[in-house]
């Protein structure tokens, strides 16, 4: 019997259709993939089955009953759970009562504790997630509060487990992890649902996977018989193309940290003794999971934060005045990890976003800004960056991520900066955007910019960088020649299983 | 300085304190489980004042003492509502919405004042509580006459201290009014309604304020005058964060406050010809901000608070 069925679902958010007319089925003890590009529409469909949207159209039964649409309760009451993609837990609250959240009536009057220790213990070792149930949330890393995520579905006896995109913020080796409790769930009988965009877990986890694109259905295909391509193909709509990596030959160094400390601070990880070096044509990929010290480099690099010892030399010459100001015209250029956070300011138009990082030198004359210019100079990066928009006068909050960041790229690299910082440059893109964003970052390459890419997806790092360093706790090992090492290395270095010198750096 | 520490030691500035504190006890537990579920209440100053004006009322009207109580809490619990209608419902700035309701609540508790006593030079007396002496506990030396010779009201705010407490550590429902204030998603995703919650949370929290107000004019004093919550309302707000949110320590918080405030009355007395005296006066708002500073800097604030929840929302 289907476990889940989904009838001709659809779903609009004002002029936007986010589910057009989607029918699928879930079988039992079946792993489903749920592939699409952001905005496909996954998230959406996830949150009606949860009860938190209500669908215009189309209904869903859960082993034959229909399930009570826009509540959230009747969903877990049908044994639906849900791992959030952003978790649902309180970070100031402990594991178990994060768990036991509304598992009680609440006009009792004791919670029983003892109870719910003993439960949570049995599934535990049952799935081997273990967990210590008196943490604080906040104390956990980001591996064991999906850990909690899920044992929060199991210990309400959910037989269905949606997962929205759960490896996207994993190592490699938790990734490993999950995979193997998935199975062992799967196993004893439940029934999942896997949403993504990473093409190779989906074909290593799942039996079958359901391609949506723009809101419809739009293949359906047993894992067996798919591969990479047909699936990128599939989810784009046409085939794309990644960049070809090229070796070129490096000229100076344009970034120098020699033996840079930073003290921990609130919540973020210090920096002990980075020493880095990047080059004219040469793109240096910072690899680790967030929250190890990107952060500290990153401001370092763009002058916002000042090293506790240690030199920075910026082309060549030691750095004294930490200034952002003075890095951007110097040829510094940064790409946001928060793109529509730091990046942009979303109320104001797209003209005054591209004036952002340059208000004193450009478009400018005597105190009063040349709007004449500043527009005419919007007008022509839209146009050469193909940004999509209702023109330089439209608010840019209405921009889709993707269109903010080539704003972001037109702005920086337009200049021919001399050092590029890219953060996570293709956090949260589409197939077409990632391609699009990884051309420019090899062009500014080509062009003579040094470049630092950060990121936690490894795939990412490997396509790009001709040298990889890893940072963990604050401690970079490498750069190593990318050629060198395979991706499993880089995996265990970020999770600081691979200590420094077990093996040559090349 | 002599003179001080034989103060300390005093039965009748114990007494004196604990009178003072008894109205923050019961407004900071109400402000406390505003906050918890992820509400600011700023209406509190207002819900306070007209607590005090409907307790009062109730009494001058020939109602017994209970039933002002009772009919204060339902005078408060109707503000919450409006609050929360606008806060959590409407998710309008908890700030305006809670300044407006203090504006709003003082300002009908004066216009109904003057409307039933129009013509009054001394405010009308009612007969207040009394005070009840607890056998045994009141023979304690000092503390004990202070603590356990009261009305009571103020033997209701102790329960309450441990009531509360009670209820967000160890109950099913506490839990749900703690992450309601910490994160309103998991409380849905859970299938818990957090609008109820967080309506809840602040109907109970302004009949606690307005409970408090009333103790004014029902236990402390016997009449209603003109601007008699005089800002207890917002050192109650500064107390709950004294406290980091936590029952126990809102009840310390409002004993040190109240402590500061009946040493500078009888220090005015002492060092009058030598000091003037506002500059005691100034002393509990002076000495409440360096505790502040010293005790709640690393508090660990609800982190959903003044976080408007919208249900169905793009997550």
């Amino acid at each position: 019997m289907k476990k889940l069925q989904f009838s001709k679902i659809c779903k609009n958010f004002g002029a936007v259709v986010a589910n057009d007319n989607i029918s699928l089925s879930l079988g039992e003890g079946e792993i489903l993939s749920l592939l699409g590009e952001n905005g496909a529409g996954k998230t959406t469909l996830m949150n009606i089955l949860f009860g938190h949207y209500i669908s215009d159209k189309g209904f869903i039964e859960v082993e034959g009953k229909r399930l009570t649409p826009g509540s959230t309760k009747a969903s877990l009451d049908a044994g639906i759970g849900m791992v959030h993609q952003h978790f649902t837990l309180a970070e100031n609250l402990t594991v178990l009562e994060n768990i036991i959240l509304g598992t009680e009536p609440l006009s009792r009057l004791w919670s029983k504790k003892k109870l719910a220790y003993k439960k949570l213990e049995a599934l535990s070792k049952r799935f081997g997630l273990l967990i210590n149930p008196d943490a604080k949330v906040a104390d956990l890393t980001v591996g064991e509060k999906q850990r909690v995520e899920i044992i929060k579905a199991l210990y309400r006896d959910a037989s269905i487990l949606i997962l929205d995109e759960p490896t996207a913020v994993l190592t490699p080796q938790e990734t490993i992890q999950l995979f193997k409790v998935l199975k062992e769930m799967v196993n004893a009988g439940l029934s999942i649902m896997f949403i993504s965009h990473k093409l190779n877990e989906i074909l290593e986890i799942s039996d079958r996977i359901v391609v949506l694109r723009h809101g419809k259905l739009v293949g359906e295909v047993a894992t067996k018989k798919a591969n990479k391509e047909l699936l990128a193909e599939m989810m784009v709509g046409h085939k794309v193309t990644r960049p070809a990596y090229e070796k070129l030959e490096i000229g100076k160094a344009v970034v120098e940290l020699n033996n840079v400390c930073l003290n921990a601070s609130d919540g973020t990880v210090g920096l002990s003794n980075i020493n880095l070096k990047i080059h004219e044509k040469e793109i240096i990929g910072l690899a680790g999971v967030s929250g190890n010290g990107q952060f500290g480099v990153a401001s370092i690099l763009q002058g916002l934060t000042h090293p506790s010892s240690g030199e920075f030399k910026l082309f060549g010459q030691s750095l004294i005045k930490y200034d952002p100001r003075y890095l951007t015209k110097s040829g510094v250029a940064r790409i946001p990890e928060d793109r529509s956070k730091e990046g942009v300011i979303g109320e104001m138009a797209l003209w005054e976003n591209f004036l952002g990082e340059e208000l004193r030198s450009k478009a400018k004359s005597g105190f009063i800004i040349d709007k004449k210019k500043a527009v005419n100079n919007a007008e022509k990066l839209i146009q050469e960056y193909d940004i999509r928009c209702e023109g330089a006068f439209a608010s840019t909050r209405l921009l889709s991520g993707g269109n903010i960041q080539k704003l972001i790229l037109a702005r920086s690299l337009s200049n021919n900066p001399r050092f590029i910082i890219a953060n996570k440059p293709a956090r949260g893109l589409d197939e077409g955007a990632i391609s699009f964003v990884q051309h420019q970052i090899i062009n500014a390459k080509t062009k003579g910019a040094g470049v630092l890419l950060i990121s936690e997806d490894l795939d990412e790092i490997f396509e790009l960088s001709d040298r990889i360093a890893v940072i963990f706790d604050g401690k970079l090992q490498g750069p190593f020649d990318a050629s060198s090492l395979t991706i499993n290395q880089v995996g265990l270095m970020m999770s600081g299983e691979m200590k420094e010198g077990s093996f040559n750096e090349a | 300085m002599l003179e001080l520490l034989e103060l300390i030691l005093t039965t009748s500035l114990w007494a004196a304190v604990v009178r003072i504190a008894t109205p923050l006890i019961f407004a900071t537990l109400g402000e406390l489980i505003c906050e918890r579920a992820g509400v600011l209440n700023l209406g509190i100053e207002g819900i306070m004042t007209i607590g005090a004006m409907a307790g009062w009322l109730w009494v001058y009207q020939g109602g017994d003492l209970w039933g002002g109580v009772v009919f204060a809490a339902i005078v408060g619990m109707l503000f919450g509502f409006l609050h929360s209608i606008l806060v959590v419902y409407l998710g309008l700035s908890q700030h305006v919405s809670g300044i407006g309701i203090t504006m709003l609540a003082s300002s009908i508790s004066y216009y109904a004042y003057t409307m039933i006593i129009p013509f009054s030079t001394t405010p009308p007396k009612i007969v207040a509580f009394s005070a009840f002496e607890v056998p045994l506990l009141s023979s304690i030396p000092i503390i004990g006459g202070a603590f356990f010779n009261q009305t009571a009201l103020t033997y209701l705010a102790y329960i309450l201290v441990i009531v509360t407490f009670y209820v967000l550590y160890k109950m099913p429902l506490g839990l749900t009014i703690r992450m309601a204030g910490e994160n309103p998603v998991a409380n849905e995703a859970q299938g818990i309604n957090v609008l109820l919650i967080r309506t809840g949370a602040v109907m109970v929290g302004s009949a606690l304020m307005a409970i408090g107000g009333a103790f004014l004019t029902m236990s402390a004093f016997d009449a209603f005058y003109f601007g008699m919550i005089n800002g207890r309302g917002w050192i109650c707000v500064a107390l709950v964060i004294f406290a980091s949110w936590k029952p126990g320590k809102a009840f310390l918080g409002a004993i040190l406050f109240a402590l500061f405030e009946a040493l500078q009355v009888r220090a005015q007395l002492i060092g009058a010809d030598v000091i003037p005296y506002q500059i005691f006066s100034m002393m509990p708002y002076f000495l409440s901000i360096v505790a502040m500073m010293l005790v709640a800097r690393r508090a660990a604030y609800p982190k959903a608070l003044l976080v408007p929840f919208r249900q169905g929302d793009r997550i």
